[in-house]
């Protein structure tokens, strides 16, 4: 293997992404979250509420800046490394890219100012608008991204140029291609739930140490009742999702699952080695006829194995089947948390079940971990093709030098390395601190919501 | 009537890139004095001049590079591969400072001091950074067939470290004239001092970058009348203006120091901003990729570029609206506790 620009540009942009997707992640679940809490304040002026969203808002304002400078990093990125890509799609990703700056990131960056630093300057109702304004912006700039990826997964509404560049011919079929409607709901659907979990470890360890801490409890029935109800959303999207494959891509199906010949009634592999060298499993422990049914839902379906692909067209089967069972294995585990935690809501036992507040606590990355694994079953399951079947990934890289692309990489990991640390850090020593009254700035005094919140604090110039 | 798409999109560009380096330009520029700051009591209080904007500013940059992508695809395809260098240490620097916003304040003693060298490092490099790209831009992009073939270093050149240098003290001007703006006491007095040096500097690089550009690429000095040996004049006449604004600006900059006035420095910077930057997109239009690829040739397909500004017109409006009330909600004098730590 021979580290060139194009191999390099694939590293960096694999590590870069897999990186940033996180901190959206956190950030769309937090941005909903955050309107709910103040939403909720707004409604029963509980402090509770209140000292929640102090609390949150502070862990939000570190994620979301995470997610600035990394991304900033990516809109700069399919340019420098992949010059040819760009210049091949921007007929069809270009306006799709814009719009998402135009129509999120203006509106997030914007609204989050007044969000963090607008306590004393605009009334209650503003405040709150301007919470549920960067919410929004985090939901749009989900769309528009996954719009653009779903049409390199399944393109659509696009002519081809003579000399080969895609134009979008129907827009409309361009921006909804066929399968965004499921990518957009399984990735909100995500980071609602990666959010939760990371609220439900924070609450659940205040919680070991206070059991009567009020927000904490309160915290930890909102994390119970969406891992209680999305989890299994989350299944059912994911699993109506993977149905489309057959006739979408199915040689991403194929190495997902570890087919390598076309036959009826596959088995599902539990487990497997998919080894591309020799075109086989080893070690499979497989339950017969499952791949079929849980594919099709006919167990005697005739499913496309990889051998009917030419070698080239295979994607990595070993990557995409482990990324795949990572992501379904912590999602069972999720549907698990929230039957457990259900149960132990309605018996009123949740604070007392010391076992129950750690398995919460150690499942608190577990939706980062799963969202980056699903990403992982997407994308690479997708290769060797950056727009599936008409260009390959190969076909993209900039004319720039290995030398280039390897300072870019080390600097990203250094500088990434620093800033991961940091941001792991803070968060975490906010989360050990809890929801605490004292960090709250002077609720009594000019909270929204309170008659003074709209009197300035200082006079005009 | 048919609307010639490729140049209103030119002029949104362009207009995108101006508002970024006007208003990324003070809030880097404060972080480029925040190495001369005295006490951290200043750091603090410049920090949080900032802290409400910084983020919608540099969304302004963002747009630049999907702007960039969506309606020149051949100008980004050729741009960003031959500034690939300066452009990482642009985009390394503006994560180490962006995150500093926040780290700095929730870091202790160590911490602290490490974001608040980030934050000033990172401004410096930064703008260090995007005057290279702007040097190697006007020195000329070498293309065949519409693709970048240059080497990795063609950007590295003296007249790029001046123009870098000429960029570090403009964006520092324009933090001062901020800081007049929104500080009092102690930092303000240190802001005018900052921003008398600044503006010096400012005159000086300025003249010097604008004659060194004359003679780095015939295109350009032609364009100027330049002959090599004098100008022609009538050419010149046609360009005048501009230096002119240019003088104009360094006018309102010297009087209102001079008198005292908290935001006429900022508006003097400001003019003097966009007379170097006519002049420079006067040097190289209709160039999107100097001097081989027009914004004709570089232009998106017209089924994007339509749908593009379809969006715009509803859309850039909007986003002017709120950035403008988003400045006029925290207008007036950075409190001490801004913050909502």
């Amino acid at each position: 293997m021979t580290f060139d620009a194009l191999l390099l540009s694939r590293l960096q942009f694999a590590f870069t992404l897999a990186f940033h997707i996180v901190y959206p992640s956190f950030s769309i679940g937090l941005g909903s979250f955050l309107a709910v809490l103040e939403g909720l304040w707004l409604l029963t002026r509980r402090e509770a509420f209140q000292r929640l969203y102090l609390f949150w808002l502070r862990i939000f304002a570190i994620s979301f800046g995470m997610g600035v400078v990394t991304g900033v990093v990516m809109s700069y990125q399919i340019g420098t490394n992949w010059a040819v890509y760009a210049r091949m799609t921007a007929g069809v990703l270009g306006p799709l890219l814009a719009f998402e700056v135009l129509t999120a990131f203006f509106l997030e960056s914007s609204f989050l100012g007044v969000m963090l630093f607008g306590w004393k300057r605009v009334g209650p109702g503003l405040h709150f608008a301007a919470t549920c304004l960067v919410a929004f912006g985090t939901l749009v700039s989900a769309f528009w991204i996954l719009s653009a990826n779903s049409w390199m997964q399944t393109p659509a509404g696009y002519g081809v140029l003579p000399d080969g560049r895609f134009v979008a011919t129907d827009w409309w079929r361009a921006i909804f291609s066929p399968s965004l409607p499921q990518r957009f709901a399984h990735m909100v659907l995500a980071a609602y739930l990666s959010t939760a979990l990371m609220v439900g470890a924070a609450s659940a360890f205040q919680l070991l140490r206070a059991p009567n801490q009020p927000e904490s409890k309160i915290a930890l029935r909102m994390a119970i009742g969406m891992y209680f109800v999305v989890a299994p959303l989350q299944f059912f999207v994911g699993d109506y999702a993977g149905k489309q494959l057959p006739a979408g891509q199915p040689a991403k199906l194929a190495a997902i699952e570890g087919f390598w010949d076309t036959k009826a009634a596959q088995d599902f592999h539990i487990v497997a080695w998919p080894d591309r060298a020799r075109q086989r499993n080893d070690w499979e422990v497989s339950l017969p006829k499952l791949g079929s049914w849980i594919t099709t839902g006919d167990a005697n379906a005739t499913l496309r194995g990889l051998k009917s692909f030419p070698r080239a067209d295979q994607p990595p089967s070993f990557l995409v089947f482990w990324s795949f069972r990572t992501m379904v294995g912590l999602g069972l585990a999720m549907i698990g948390l929230g039957l457990w935690g259900g149960w132990l809501w309605r018996r009123r036992a949740l604070e007392r079940t010391r076992l129950f507040l750690r398995a919460t606590i150690l499942m608190g990355p577990a939706g980062f971990v799963a969202v980056i694994a699903g990403w992982i079953t997407a994308e690479v399951g997708r290769q060797p093709w950056v727009v599936y079947g008409l260009m390959r990934t190969s076909a993209g890289v900039s004319p720039v030098t290995a030398h280039e692309v390897s300072a870019s990489l080390i600097g990203l990991l250094v500088v990434y390395a620093v800033i991961f640390t940091g941001a792991v850090l803070y968060m975490l020593r906010l989360m050990a601190q809890g929801p605490v009254p004292a960090t709250a700035p002077s609720p009594e005094a000019r909270a929204p919501g309170t008659a003074l919140a709209a009197v300035p604090e200082e006079p005009e110039p | 009537m048919s609307l010639d798409l490729p140049l209103i999109w030119a002029g949104v560009i362009a207009f995108a890139v101006l508002l970024y380096v006007l208003l990324d330009g003070f809030d880097l520029g404060v972080g480029i004095l925040f190495a001369f700051a005295k006490t951290p009591a200043d750091r603090d209080m410049m920090m949080a001049s900032i802290a409400p904007y910084w983020d919608g500013n540099e969304t302004w940059l963002v747009l630049g590079g999907a702007g960039l992508f969506a309606a020149f695809p051949g100008a980004y395809a050729t741009l960003l591969p031959a500034f690939y260098l300066p452009i990482f240490l642009m985009l390394l620097a503006l994560i180490l400072r962006g995150v500093a916003f926040e780290f700095r304040h929730h870091g202790r003693r160590r911490g602290k001091a490490l974001w608040t060298f980030f934050f000033s490092a990172g401004s410096i490099v930064a703008a260090a950074a995007q005057g290279l790209v702007l040097g190697g831009f006007m020195h000329g992009v070498k293309l065949a067939d519409g693709q970048f073939v240059g080497g990795p270093f063609d950007w590295a050149t003296s007249y790029s470290a001046l123009v870098a240098l000429g960029l570090i003290c403009g964006y520092a001007l324009l933090g001062a004239g901020w800081l007049l703006i929104k500080t009092d006491g102690e930092l303000y007095g240190q802001a005018r001092r900052w921003a008398r040096a600044a503006a010096s500097l400012v005159a000086l690089l300025l003249a010097a970058v604008s004659l060194a550009t004359l003679v780095v690429e015939p295109h350009v000095g032609a364009r100027w009348g330049w002959t090599g040996a004098g100008f022609d004049l009538a050419r010149l006449a046609r360009l005048a203006p501009i230096p002119l604004l240019g003088a104009v600006g360094l006018a309102i900059l010297i009087i209102a120091l001079r008198r005292g006035s908290r935001r006429w420095p900022f508006v003097g910077a400001v003019v003097v901003f966009i007379s170097g930057y006519l002049g420079l997109a006067a040097s190289f239009f209709p160039y999107v990729t100097p001097y081989g690829l027009t914004y004709l040739q570089a232009a998106n397909a017209p089924s994007a570029l339509g749908l593009l500004f379809g969006g715009l017109v509803f859309i850039l409006p909007v986003i002017l609206g709120y950035t403008v009330w988003v400045y006029w909600v925290f207008r007036g004098r950075t409190a001490a506790d801004a913050g909502y730590h």
